[in-house]
């Protein structure tokens, strides 16, 4: 039974439509998926770039301030401690009076002042302290909106409720709209949020605390973990003996890999905290626990880089004479090295964008100052996201997605200079 | 078929003169087993010095085994074990006093495929001097690198170039740079297996030159699939079958003249 030319070149023919048009299924499918997934994540950076977009501005107002000597220094000793218990609410109180001079009843200057930001009290008194002469003299300042103003004039604040129901009622915004009308309100590039640290204002709230723990705890992960990954990969993959209770440590790396990272906090919560007796929330043991979490993977990584490097150029050290720490040292660990880099970049990526193992070991606490040791109470990036975005607060929904654009810049800058190491590390052979 | 009933279990006497005047290398009664397979038989052989020897042989026959064992890179392969003794110079390289790193310092190796590091030519040659700390200063270190890109026929190519990666050469460059860097380090032996397997005929040419040359002051083990190579280059042939070390002799001999029936039918093609 054997075909004629003819008759084979009839049956390729027949069947190669089908072929082709499975081929071309084959590749539709594939580019349908790809396609799926950039639209997710178009929508997704859309979103949360829209979103952010108000937080990185805000809103101030223009009040003239009269430093009057007779509320600030009623004694006239021009003693800094007076000035600095000095009541700076009653010179905003006044200056608002001024300009509202038809209000007079309580609860209506109450409102008043709560338009300008808890913030201005504190500025009022740094800008006196450190000008004294200032005492008894009037001028112009612009001070930082309460964060709900700032809402109401970005169109965050939905007006169709009721108005005991917004948060923002109709005599606060005739108070906004008169402002503005006297000019006295402006939106400015808001560079609180990137110098300043979490608070319960909105408005006063920054990033810059939550980034510091962050850099804080992964240069603990990192110090701690490639170090030790990489011997541990150098030992197991070079070393070690293949025996059971080798395979017994690779079977266990393997599974650590696939352990939840809440598991890991309670371990850290369990041995740092409880029998070590480390500071809670504090950088020191959050980079402790995520090394724990990110040590299999940079095994499992360092270990498959070394098994890539090809045996030929391990034969040709040892077949001069290096011994086997030299034919590691001088050959295998640079011809790894950029594989190792790549798998600790996963590792450290993963552990930045990691909240719930910190959860654990309270890097969730409300934490106001800014982290200047390891051992200082902090939070982190992701924790301070998941904060932030509990908050009642409107503003605060703006701070959330900016807080994650800087999760994620950080995250860009991380593995940008992990591949502008690799490539110069490559460049050298 | 006769060579396929032959029985790998059943020692056969190997035919042929094994000891030779004035032997630097003295293999007695090696076996090497990999796990359970036990890969080379009782193999007794002299190899002497400045001279060339081509151990020649179907696949998987175990010269490329032997050839391991004179330098204990064996020892790299997971579930190998040895017994029997070999001798350089009259002490045993399997004792405990020997020392690999200095063993392999004195008995160099050239693989099948060409591996220089991929590293500059000149790091190539540079490195095994440096690890073992053969050159004082820079200038003695360039002089070794000059010298052994001389002796491998490489220097008149690549002297321009010395900084360039060795993984840049053609595929007969690379081998020659790894012959350099054998060389440098001044070993007594060579060892060699199957060098020009990946070079084309110009190539080969040039590296059956080169060992023709090396002779002069190395003693050189060549591993080798082809006889006619063996033919060129070697004073003496030894033919492996199955593990077995069937027979030596003058190369010439075994050529024209073998004793054993299967060196016979392995020369005149009947079967490798």
């Amino acid at each position: 039974m054997i075909n004629t030319p003819e008759q084979t070149a009839q049956r390729v023919s027949a069947g190669l439509k089908r072929r082709y048009a499975q081929e071309f299924r084959f590749k539709l499918y594939g580019f349908l998926a790809v396609a799926f997934g950039l639209g997710f994540v178009v929508f997704l950076f859309s979103t949360i770039i829209g979103k952010s977009l108000g937080a990185f501005h805000q809103t101030e107002v223009n009040l003239t301030i009269t430093y009057n000597a007779d509320v600030l220094d009623p004694d006239g000793t021009h003693d800094r401690a007076a000035l600095q218990d000095a009541d700076y609410r009653l010179l905003l109180k006044d200056s608002l009076k001024e300009l509202f001079p038809e209000v007079t009843d309580r609860a209506a200057v109450h409102k008043l002042l709560g338009l300008v930001s808890e913030q201005a009290e504190v500025d009022l008194r740094n800008r006196l302290l450190s000008h004294p002469e200032l005492l008894g003299k009037s001028e112009n300042i612009w001070f930082m909106a309460d964060g709900r103003v700032d809402s109401f004039l970005k169109n965050e604040i939905d007006m169709s409720l009721p108005a005991d129901e917004r948060g923002f009622d109709d005599d606060e915004v005739g108070f906004v709209q008169q402002l503005q009308k006297m000019n006295r309100v402006r939106r400015v590039f808001n560079t609180r949020f990137f110098t300043a640290g979490d608070s319960r204002q909105p408005e006063e709230a920054g990033i810059l605390g939550a980034l510091r723990g962050s850099l804080l705890t992964l240069l603990v992960t990192l110090l701690l973990a490639f170090p030790l990954g990489v011997g541990a990969a150098v030992y197991l993959e070079e070393f070690a003996p293949r025996n059971r209770f080798t395979d017994l440590i690779e079977v266990n790396i393997n599974n650590l890999a696939a352990v939840p990272s809440i598991v890991f906090g309670l371990l850290g919560l369990a041995v740092f905290i409880q029998m070590f007796g480390l500071p809670r929330s504090s950088p020191l043991v959050g980079g402790l626990v995520l090394s724990l979490m990110t040590l299999p993977t940079i095994i499992i990584a360092s270990r498959s880089a070394l098994k890539a490097v090809p045996p030929s150029i391990r034969q040709a050290a040892l077949g001069v004479g290096a011994s086997p720490v030299q034919t590691i040292a001088h050959h295998v660990l640079p011809l790894a090295l950029p594989g190792m880099l790549t798998g600790a970049i996963i590792g450290m990526s993963r552990a930045l964008g990691e909240s719930a193992p910190l959860l654990m070991i309270g890097m969730v606490a409300f934490v106001a100052d800014m982290p200047s040791e390891l051992t200082a109470p902090a939070t982190a990036l992701p924790v301070q996201v998941y904060l932030w975005a509990s908050s009642p607060e409107h503003a605060f929904v703006a701070k959330t997605s900016a807080a994650i654009l800087v999760l994620l810049g950080f995250l860009l800058v991380m593995n940008l200079a992990a591949v502008i190491f690799r490539n110069r590390f490559e460049s050298r052979w | 078929m006769s060579s396929l009933e032959h029985d790998s279990s059943v020692t056969a006497p190997t035919v042929g003169e094994v000891h030779v005047p004035d032997p630097i290398i003295q293999a007695n009664d090696v076996n090497v087993y990999y796990g359970a397979k036990h890969a080379i038989h009782h193999v007794t052989l002299d190899i002497g010095s400045n001279s060339v020897i081509a151990l020649i042989g179907p696949s998987g026959c175990g010269k490329s085994t032997f050839l391991r064992c004179i330098n204990r890179m064996n020892d790299t392969v997971q579930g190998a074990r040895m017994s029997g003794t070999i001798l350089l110079e009259g002490n045993d390289i399997y004792s405990k006093n020997t020392d690999v790193v200095q063993l392999r310092a004195r008995v160099g190796m050239v693989f099948q495929k060409p591996n220089p590091f991929p590293k500059s030519i000149y790091e190539n040659v540079a490195y095994g001097p440096r690890i073992h700390g053969l050159a004082s200063s820079r200038p003695d270190l360039d002089e070794i690198v000059h010298r052994s890109l001389q002796k491998a026929g490489l220097w008149e190519e690549v002297k321009d170039r010395l900084d360039q990666p060795g993984t840049g050469l053609s595929g007969g460059q690379q081998q020659r740079l790894c012959i350099a860097r054998a060389i440098a380090v001044d070993p007594e032996v060579i060892l060699m297996d199957e060098p020009c397997s990946a070079l084309d005929p110009i190539a080969t040419a040039r590296v059956e030159d080169l060992i023709d040359e090396l002779r002069e002051n190395y003693t050189i083990v060549i591993v080798t699939h082809s006889m006619q190579q063996a033919a060129r280059v070697s004073q003496r042939t030894a033919y492996f079958h199955l593990g077995d070390l069937i027979e030596v002799g003058p190369t010439n001999k075994i050529f024209t003249n073998p004793q054993h029936r299967l060196t016979e039918d392995y020369i005149s093609g009947r079967f490798g």
